[in-house]
């Protein structure tokens, strides 16, 4: 049990959401949008977090869109996991999302949740780093529509009482050529000791990764590395290490450990 | 706007019958099955989204009942191993293939494979059915019984089909 109250809200339209967040804002009290819920009940039970309401963005139609048209997939932000796989839309997003806690959760997670969510390791996020993909964020001054690169810098960027909205994947990377490639301690369904993602522009690879570092990062240095024709793959996957830097070192793994199955995920990626 | 700030009597569709239940906004659906509505298939395990015994079907697709608000279910089809009254396809083909041993997540693996049939009414892919009883933990190990228990599940219904 959650040893502790909150007030619920479940608005019909963005404005409604907005303006309860800012309500409680207004009284120095804390509200958080709530979507597929996994984490925030998890740490609501623990007593890591005690918002005074949560408000239920699953009614909001902006927020429930998934459909194509002819220069985006458009996916709303509760969108669950299992609804994206399900709909096969975009493949290396389908593999991300399809890698995500398990089978069951897939049903409940959010995209919004898995980007927003406190959890670092946000697997979601690699897909939308590599395909120039765009968001719309909704807050007191309105719409905004930016670059997911742009506004993903370790974390999703928002300003105060913003929420994201949807997610917009140009039409050319639900085609592209792509890999994904999850690395665990032991169990499949686990956290990342490594993940990654590629997807091939232009015959140029494009990577990112979750699991390396404290938070998901498109590496444009790995890139030219790996794209570097003047060398031969395995020299090249040398060179892509060599730029990773300092990577992480806990409990789960060495740093070196990590920078081993780092190799051997890009030359897998690579040969494939 | 739904706005419930203090404790409320919601409605909830469980098992094909509505229940009016006095709940917090705070209170796990876990909880309200079985202290209020008395339906103890769902089991408290980790409380944390990871064992699956407290796995129900929503709307048709599993759900582990720890991890969701009872005030979320309204307006949704809740479905618990009491809901399949004993007569299940699914409920038989575990006894024909003893896929349990202590039982405890026995209800979760009822509810994950019931949901698996409704989604898949022909036998999907391995790949699938593996992807699925993931969900779910059994620490006396029965996986190997639980699987084949599936595959009973969806040659029982072959048969019935070729009769």
């Amino acid at each position: 049990m959650i040893p502790f109250d909150f007030a619920y809200y479940r608005p019909e339209s963005l404005q409604q959401a907005i303006n309860v967040y800012q309500e409680y804002e207004t009284r120095g009290q804390q509200a958080m949008y709530y979507a597929g819920g996994s984490e925030i009940i998890t740490m609501c039970r623990v007593g890591n977090i005690h918002p005074k309401a949560v408000i239920d963005i699953k009614n909001i139609p902006e927020c429930k869109v998934l459909y194509q048209d002819n220069d985006y997939l458009h996916i709303g932000s509760v969108c669950t996991l299992h609804q994206i796989s399900k709909s096969n839309l975009f493949p290396l997003l389908k593999l991300c999302c399809g890698r995500i806690a398990d089978h069951t959760n897939q049903c409940r997670i959010t995209i919004g949740g898995n980007i927003c969510g406190s959890i670092i390791y946000r697997e979601t996020c690699l897909a939308l780093l590599l395909c120039d993909a765009e968001i719309t964020i909704f807050g007191k001054d309105g719409f905004r529509r930016v670059r997911f690169d742009s506004a993903f810098h370790q974390t999703l960027q928002l300003q105060s009482g913003e929420l994201l909205v949807s997610i917009h994947i140009p039409t050319w990377a639900l085609t592209a050529r792509h890999a994904h490639l999850k690395k665990t301690t032991n169990e499949k369904i686990d956290y990342p000791l490594l993940t990654a993602a590629a997807l091939w522009k232009d015959s140029q690879i494009r990577i990112a990764f979750s699991g390396l570092y404290d938070y998901p990062v498109r590496s444009v240095e790995i890139e030219n590395a790996l794209n570097n024709s003047s060398l031969l793959v395995p020299q090249r996957i040398q060179e892509a290490i060599r730029c990773a830097g300092q990577v992480r070192n806990d409990v789960e793994a060495s740093a070196p450990y990590r920078l081993f199955v780092l190799q051997h995920t890009l030359e897998e990626m690579m040969e494939g | 706007m739904v706005k419930y700030e203090q404790k409320v009597v919601v409605r909830l569709q469980v098992n094909n019958e509505t229940y009016e239940v006095a709940v917090r906004p705070s209170d796990l659906l876990l909880d309200v099955l079985r202290e209020q509505l008395g339906l103890t298939s769902p089991k408290p395990g980790c409380l944390n989204g990871d064992c699956g015994a407290c796995t129900i079907v929503v709307d048709g697709l599993p759900a582990k009942s720890c991890l969701m608000l009872a005030v979320e279910a309204e307006g949704h089809s809740v479905l618990t191993v009491e809901g399949l009254n004993g007569s299940a396809p699914i409920q038989k083909a575990f006894i024909d293939a003893n896929a349990f041993q202590c039982g405890y997540c026995t209800s979760g693996f009822l509810m994950v494979c019931h949901a698996l049939q409704m989604q898949y009414p022909t036998m999907p892919e391995e790949c699938v059915v593996e992807e699925w009883l993931q969900s779910n933990l059994c620490r006396c190990t029965s996986y190997n019984e639980i699987r084949k228990a599936v595959h009973i599940l969806y040659h029982q219904q072959d048969n019935k089909y070729q009769k």
